[in-house]
């Protein structure tokens, strides 16, 4: 290999700074050469190395009686019983899916899969959460159609279900879009497979597609913010095959049945060199890898190419040396490359070797254990709105209309038309018909609930809270599917940390999950951070998206947004009316104030009520927590998805009946019940507060003595957006 | 009867309804499948074998091409002529079009896009083994899923196949109503499901194996049951 001389300016190219150019040579006790440099590049890149955030991570809860695996390894898992486990976690790909939404965001989904399968566990449900920008901005368009067709491709290939997620559009994502995919998995308890490399001697297998010149570099590209040139990344995106992926699936399956395997990761961002690192940091041990033996796609690659290229659908694994012929001959039944390209070593040291002769060697513990960990200062941003007094507010009909038929709270058919849910034969619920997507164990009588939640709106004005809000609301979401809520999944998406104010708001977003989470026994147990999500200095909404899971032990206890004829609707929870950051204010662009407070007891409180009534009564029929638009905008979703009209009375004590309809207090839920006095009877015992407010009766959506409208024109208002934005 | 029968399902590396079917047709038929690798060469004695859904070489091209050269593919058309009863589901419906045992072609949806959504199927068609314990008109419930699901033919392949009572399940509405409003995918007179000349081979783009269970329609128990008869 040429000599590279290493000048300030590569080191600058490689997002290193001078200060950490100094401590690799430190490490080193010497000066890197460009392979070295690259490694530490991709090793210390934000993506990686989580700098800004892991002092704040570090104080998420993480343990419970349920949690098997917590952060740290491919995915989380937690224990749902009889010996089997859910293994999950989200994952972003938002600096690709904007430079390439079609491959950006298939690859995403692509990533996370393997995150799962890795760790022996079956896909079984795929969601995704996703932001685009203004709807007017030229831009969104495209990249909705193309990232929505990439994630359906590529879990539709492979078959796995997609089965839910949230799309959301705001203008601080115009150059900015978010794209994280989430997905869980079933796994036998006892066999779990982790990425920990053990066994001096041990051979190291690489598995999957070919390694080609794509996505050199993704990690550090990820790390950065954009500017106007950011079109000339596109080589620095990777190209997805679900097909490979769909094998490796089934070989890796395969091969987990016996027990071959001693550790396993996915070559997700920078490639090899942070699956062989994080193997070896993980078991203490040392690698020498023989890149010469990596298949590669393209001719004359070097070994920085080899090191860095992020291309797809590739494995690396240690195995027992006596199931080497076993483990070839099942890849060899897929038509997959399998090589061994290395063994595992006492040394301590990542020693590269290309055509006999030594390119690189680094202390792996010194380098991981060094990674630089930063406490950047941050700062509160000024609030600039002041308080505004309210004298008419705006008409409730007309306001119902427009969130209905808005981008935000339209119907997401177009959406999810485009992923197969129903394969696999276990969807209970997917997308629109519950709160959180209903997936049934196979084979079982029981089921998981899963969702996605975050309200960026209010984490802008205040990100702890608004962090709070968005995982009670997905504690809220699965206890309303039927769901007893186990554990999280975080994907922290924010703008540049070395702003003060964005570094505000991601300590303070942190402080609030882990308050909630503690608060609610509801764990992280795994998660990923996304930073650097600005172009030109316009930094996103904070959105720290929140993946929750939960177990429904038996079938029976699944709930939807189901209504009977003659069946009495409740509301469970204290209304106050909070209209501040509302979507009623928003969409009559009142925007001022903070987010509606919230009280971890209450929210205790009225969830395991509603827990209760499903698991000890028959008289819920269906249900739905009350969030964004409030009781108002909760009961149309119920009519809409049952076809069916309901007579609502607004209970006399509220004077203003605008903020008892559109009011986002939190910890509260909409029930239709078949007996309405054995709920008012337990309401009473427990304590909990619960009004009594209609019928399901007629064809329209009847607010009475204010406003009805016929169900068809509900049901067509809220259905026609999507169709009509993407007919031109 | 068929407790003793055999029934093979093909496995192509890209097949990703074969459990599901697996699961259905013991579930409804009282028959564990054997699982057939797709380069199998040789394919002894079997009483029905099913190609299920997915992408069986991850179909980058048209669905269905690249399977036509499997071993296993050759061996069915071998059967077939044999007389032994076989049925393509989505990707295998795929397949036997491009294999040329089935007529016509399956080409891009209408619109472009891939769709997943209930169908209401109608049988127009029960004059065959395959459907004969179902009755003519009657509406069943299944699942799409595929992005190349317009079942494509020209005028006088289509003449042939109404002469010989070849269409079998057209798409329509809960109520039987078959027409544009109810065509999920542009397919030609609404077909989703055609059979061979000789009967022996049938070919349908909705998924009956995803309509048996308590969470789902619960129609395809009657479809397998009807095929359970002929073996």
């Amino acid at each position: 290999m040429k000599k590279e001389v290493i000048t300030s300016q590569l080191i600058k190219n490689h997002g290193l700074s001078d200060e950490e150019f100094s401590l690799i040579i430190k490490i080193l006790n010497r000066k890197p050469n460009l392979l070295e440099l690259g490694i530490f590049s991709v090793m210390w890149s934000e993506h990686c190395s989580y700098k800004s955030t892991k002092k704040w991570l570090k104080t998420l809860p993480t343990k419970g009686e349920r949690v098997i695996c917590g952060p740290g390894e491919n995915a989380g898992i937690i224990d749902i019983g009889n010996n089997d486990a859910i293994v999950f976690k989200m994952e972003s790909h938002n600096h690709p899916s904007f430079i390439e939404p079609y491959q950006g965001a298939a690859t995403g989904v692509g990533g996370i899969m393997r995150d799962v399968f890795t760790m022996g566990a079956r896909p079984i449900a795929n969601l995704n959460s996703l932001r685009f920008g203004d709807p007017s901005n030229p831009k969104t368009k495209n990249l909705l159609r193309g990232v929505v067709k990439g994630i359906g491709d590529y879990g539709n290939c492979v078959g796995i279900p997609t089965v839910g997620g949230e799309c959301f559009f705001n203008k601080s994502y115009n150059k900015n879009i978010l794209v994280n995919a989430m997905c869980v998995g079933l796994v036998n308890k006892k066999k779990i497979f982790y990425s920990i490399a053990k066994g001096i001697g041990n051979p190291i297998i690489y598995v999957g597609s070919k390694t080609g010149r794509d996505g050199i570099h993704g990690a550090t590209m990820a790390s950065a913010e954009f500017d106007t040139n950011s079109s000339n990344q596109r080589p620095q995106v990777q190209v997805g095959d679900p097909f490979i992926e769909k094998l490796l699936l089934e070989s890796c399956l395969e091969l987990m049945k016996n027990d071959s395997i001693i550790a396993i990761q996915d070559m997700g961002a920078a490639g090899l060199t942070s699956s062989s690192f994080e193997m070896a940091s993980k078991g203490n041990c040392g690698v020498k890898l023989f890149l010469d033996k990596v298949p590669c796609r393209e001719k004359n690659m070097i070994p920085y190419e080899i090191m860095l290229s992020e291309t797809q659908e590739r494995m690396l694994m240690i195995i027992k040396p006596d199931r080497k012929k076993q483990t070839f001959d099942i890849f060899k039944k897929w038509g997959l490359d399998a090589v061994e390209i290395g063994k595992i070593t006492d040394t301590g040291q990542m020693e590269l070797f290309f055509n006999n002769k030594q390119v690189a060697c680094l202390p792996i513990k010194p380098l991981a254990d060094s990674a630089p960990e930063y406490d950047r200062p941050s700062l509160k941003r000024k609030k600039k709105s002041p308080k505004i007094k309210i004298k008419l507010y705006p008409n409730p009909k007309e306001s119902l209309i427009k969130i209905l038929s808005s981008p935000n709270h339209s119907s997401k058919e177009w959406i999810y038309r485009q992923f197969d849910s129903s394969v696999m034969c276990d969807t209970i619920h997917s997308s629109e018909e519950s709160d959180a997507a209903v997936i049934r164990i196979h084979n079982t009588n029981k089921a998981i609930g899963i969702t996605c939640d975050c309200n960026p709106i209010f984490c802008k004005s205040d990100p702890k809270l608004g962090a709070e809000i968005s995982v009670a609301e997905s504690w809220r979401n699965l206890i309303a599917s039927g769901a007893n809520p186990i554990a999280i999944t975080d994907n922290l998406n924010f703008g540049n940390p070395e702003k003060k104010e964005v570094m505000y708001e991601i300590k303070e977003a942190i402080k609030g999950i882990k308050n909630a989470c503690t608060k609610l026994n509801y764990p992280v147990v795994s998660g990923n951070v996304s930073l650097y999500n600005e172009t030109n200095s316009n930094s996103i909404l904070p959105t720290p998206v929140i993946g929750g899971v939960g177990l429904i032990e038996k079938i029976s206890y699944v709930k939807s947004l189901k209504m009977k004829k003659g069946a009495k609707v409740f509301v469970i929870g204290k209304t106050s009316g909070h209209l501040e950051l509302s979507i009623f204010y928003q969409i009559n662009n009142l925007m001022h104030g903070s987010p509606p407070k919230i009280n971890f007891k209450n929210e205790i409180k009225n969830g395991n009520f509603l827990k209760k009534l499903i698991r000890q009564t028959k008289i819920i029929i269906g249900c739905h927590d009350v969030s964004e638009g409030g009781i108002c905008l909760a009961i149309s979703e119920l009519c809409i998805r049952s076809k069916m009209g309901v007579e609502i009375k607004i209970p006399e004590k509220y004077n203003n009946p605008v903020k008892w309809l559109f009011g986002e207090d939190q910890s509260r839920y909409i029930v239709i019940v078949d007996d309405e006095k054995q709920l008012k009877k337990i309401a009473k015992k427990d304590n909990i507060i619960v009004e009594e407010i209609g019928e399901v009766k007629g064809n329209s959506l009847n607010f009475k003595n204010l406003f009805q409208i016929s169900l068809d024109e509900i049901i067509k208002m809220n259905s026609s957006w999507f169709y009509n934005y993407l007919k031109k | 009867m068929a407790g003793k029968k055999d029934i093979s399902i093909i496995i192509f590396p890209g097949s990703n309804c074969d459990r599901d079917l697996m699961v259905a047709i013991n579930k409804c038929m009282g028959v564990m499948p054997k699982l057939v690798w797709h380069k199998t060469y040789h394919i002894k004695k079997t009483d029905m074998i099913f190609l299920p859904g997915g992408f069986s070489f991850g179909d980058y091209l048209r669905a269905g091409t690249i399977a036509t050269k499997s071993p296993a593919t050759k061996e069915i058309i071998r059967l077939s002529k044999k007389g032994v009863p076989i049925i393509g589901i989505c990707n295998g419906f795929q397949i036997l079009t491009e294999c040329k045992l089935l007529d016509g072609a399956l080409i891009k949806n209408f619109g472009q896009l891939f769709k997943c959504k209930e169908t209401f199927l109608k049988v127009v068609n029960n004059k065959n083994k395959f459907l004969k314990n179902l009755n003519l008109n009657s509406i069943l419930n299944f699942p799409i899923a595929h992005s190349q699901g317009n079942f494509h033919i020209d005028e006088s392949g289509l003449k042939k196949l109404e002469d010989n009572n070849q269409i079998v399940f057209k798409y329509s509405s809960k109520l039987g109503k078959v027409d544009e409003f109810n065509n999920p995918n542009g397919s030609v007179k609404n077909i989703a499901g055609i059979i061979n000349k000789e009967k022996n081979v049938l070919g349908l783009m909705p998924h009956p194996e995803r309509a048996v269970e308590k969470n789902t329609s619960k129609d395809g128990i009657d479809f397998f049951k009807s095929i359970r008869e002929i073996i």
